[in-house]
């Protein structure tokens, strides 16, 4: 299993950004996520950032909304999450980073979440409805369990917050690039380049750039202003919800947009 | 933050960060504008001439004979809008407008809160746009036309279970994409700090009224303070003032729905198997949830109780034995709503039924000089379609 700063270390090196690559874990179902999460990596993608489903995820928009629902109909649940990364690091050693809402880890006991997270090949933990004021646990069990942290920054986080958060950070910072929840957008806001420079006087951690990432020239854009990587989530989840009745033109497709997107990230 | 604000080891800020910007910034201003006199005095004046406060704490003098006990309601219901729901929309109007917010938005359940919400947007000139679950929309039509006509939007969720829950989540999506100009005006003792204590104190007018009014009648305390539990605010409302009084008891009545077992119900305290601690909407507290913390949906006839969360200081109010939850099924409320109409002719919300049913229910282990006082929380007006069709 690779590591985060081995990946970005390695990418900047050849003077590309990393592609990380999001989707639901269970979406549809097991089988064809764990499908799909192999076509991401084979296409190039270089992070995995995978979802638990979620009955209530407020940070995120329709597709995963639907996504997450698709997944707990088709019986996705912690225990299976932590098979699914399992099986999947028999594929694969690039980072896997989970995404989760709080009330899934403090049920499943946050111990044994970052315990069976270390186990399984996690590299980092991202929850969603985590502020650093409720984090001081869930950066315990980091450290213990050798898992990385990530947090999210909004272009309306004040510098002092800026601070704290990057301070953190051992992974790499999630850049809200917008206000709002996660979905895919028509154009990539100006005030994104910004905000990359904004986070970058404090801090030389990795910065990746998510929420309306959908086009390649997006991914484009937040490289050459200075990100280390972009995050495309919701495009790759339409895909899925796309193609539901034909898991092999499914497959093809998420196969080639990922591609198209791989091949913008190099500058 | 100054606070997280906790209640033990409930409640709390669980938010994306996107929203953190904007909880500082209430905080910041609730806390500013709490002891502030004119923001005070300009509240006083809405609830006094514009509202209707003082609310009448009226003696049930029939139902008092039947049931061999002095019963007391505190008025919530005469309220302007008809339940306790404005006292807290006007107060956070009034702050959203100190802190130069342009629009509200909201969620809203039984609909109640929706039109507090339309209504202190129109008085205060706000756009209003209101978040209600689809199943919601269709069993309180009347409200959503209310609020029409106090010129909000009335925003259909048709995610979920499309009921209270889901507009929540829709109501925080908004808000985390327009923080800057929007106030989301919370409808209960919920959600991240400051809310739950911010609804307090706009709330607790319902309490210190009553505490007044029950001197000047008994000249003396109540024995039992009875209050419905959806997220807790109008019973937070009329409990607070009391909390320190230790022979007052305190007892909040939860929705039973078609009964614990039958899993269909929002009773967060009085189901074992469901009701754990969690954390949902930004708050941990009690909540209705499967073994790996999916929301279970909930139900409840009466559609302002029907939510999988409580309030956290309820949860720390029952921790600490200061206040007893219990609940009342669809049935029992029913039966109540039916006898306080016919009793006192006073028809209450289906809401405050399940207050008045569980009185209904302890009435003869009373004593008959024993005084209990029920915080009629709203009117039924809003129930009767419901009503009629159960009924026939």
């Amino acid at each position: 299993m690779i590591s985060y700063k081995e990946v970005f270390e390695n990418l900047k090196s050849k003077k590309e950004g990393a592609l990380v690559c999001f989707i639901v874990i269970g979406d549809s179902d097991y089988e064809t996520s764990l499908e799909i999460a192999k076509t991401l990596v084979n296409a190039g993608a270089d992070i995995l950032e995978l979802g638990l489903p979620f009955s209530d995820p407020i940070a995120d928009g329709p597709s995963i909304q639907a996504a997450d629902v698709r997944a707990l109909n088709n019986g996705m649940n912690t225990d299976k999450v932590f098979e699914y990364i399992k099986e999947l690091r028999k594929f694969t050693d690039v980072p896997i980073g989970l995404l989760s809402y709080y009330n899934l880890i403090y049920q499943y006991g946050m111990q044994k979440f970052y315990e069976k997270g270390f186990i399984t090949g996690v590299n980092s933990i991202l929850v969603a409805d985590m502020p650093i004021e409720e984090s001081d646990s869930a950066v315990a069990h980091s450290e213990k369990n050798k898992i990385d942290t990530t947090f999210m920054i909004s272009p309306i986080t004040d510098n002092k917050r800026i601070k704290e958060i990057t301070d953190k950070v051992t992974g790499f910072i999630y850049a809200v690039s917008r206000l709002g929840i996660t979905g895919a957008r028509q154009d990539l806001e100006k005030s994104t380049l910004n905000f990359i420079r904004r986070i970058r006087q404090f801090t030389n951690k990795p910065i990746c750039v998510g929420f309306g990432i959908s086009k390649p020239e997006h991914v484009r854009d937040v490289i050459k202003a200075g990100a280390d990587g972009a995050i495309v989530g919701s495009a790759i989840v339409d895909l899925v919800a796309k193609n539901l009745g034909n898991k092999q033109r499914m497959l093809a497709s998420i196969s080639h947009y990922v591609r198209e997107l791989k091949t913008t990230t190099r500058i | 933050m100054k606070s997280l604000g906790k209640f033990g080891d409930f409640g709390g800020i669980f938010v994306p960060e996107t929203l953190m910007p904007a909880l500082e910034e209430l905080e910041s201003a609730f806390l500013k504008l709490k002891n502030d006199k004119k923001f005070n005095s300009e509240l006083n004046e809405l609830l006094k001439k514009y509202a209707g406060r003082p609310t009448p704490l009226s003696f049930c003098e029939n139902l008092s004979k039947k049931l061999g006990c002095k019963i007391y309601l505190k008025r919530e219901d005469l309220l302007h809008t008809g339940a306790h729901k404005i006292n807290n929309a006007l107060g956070q109007a009034l702050l959203a407008k100190y802190i130069g917010k342009k629009r509200l938005i909201a969620e809203t359940g039984a609909g109640q809160h929706g039109v507090a919400v339309a209504t202190a947007g129109a008085k205060l000139n706000f756009q209003t746009d209101v978040y209600m679950g689809a199943k919601d929309i269709e069993r309180q039509k009347l409200n959503v036309l209310r609020m029409k006509l106090l010129g909000a939007n009335v925003i259909p969720v048709t995610n979920g279970s499309k009921t209270l829950k889901d507009a929540i989540n829709e109501a925080l999506r908004d808000w985390t994409a327009n923080v800057t100009d929007t106030h989301y005006l919370l409808g209960s003792v919920l959600g991240p700090h400051p809310y739950p204590s911010m609804i307090k104190f706009f709330q607790s007018i319902i309490g210190k009224e009553m505490k007044k009014q029950i001197l000047e009648s008994e000249g003396r305390f109540p024995d039992l303070i009875v209050a419905c539990v959806g997220g807790g605010s109008n019973a937070i409302g009329i409990f607070n003032e009391f909390i320190n009084d230790k022979h007052v008891k305190l007892v909040g009545v939860e929705a039973g729905g078609s009964g614990i077992k039958s899993g269909k119900h929002a009773t967060r305290f009085n189901d074992k198997r469901l009701g754990r601690i969690g954390i949902i909407h930004g708050t941990k507290t009690f909540v209705l949830q499967d073994k790996y913390g999916q929301i279970h949906n909930t139900y409840s006839v009466a559609a302002g109780l029907d939510y999988c969360a409580v309030g956290p200081e309820h949860s720390i109010l029952r921790q600490m034995k200061r206040v007893h939850y219990t609940y009342a099924t669809d049935k029992e409320a029913i039966e109540a709503f039916k006898i306080l109409s016919k009793e006192e002719g006073i028809i209450p919300a289906l809401e405050s039924a399940h207050a008045v049913a569980h009185v209904i229910k302890i009435a003869k282990t009373m004593k008959k000089d024993d005084i209990i006082v029920i915080n009629l929380s709203g009117r039924g007006d809003k129930d009767l379609d419901q009503i009629e069709e159960i009924i026939i």
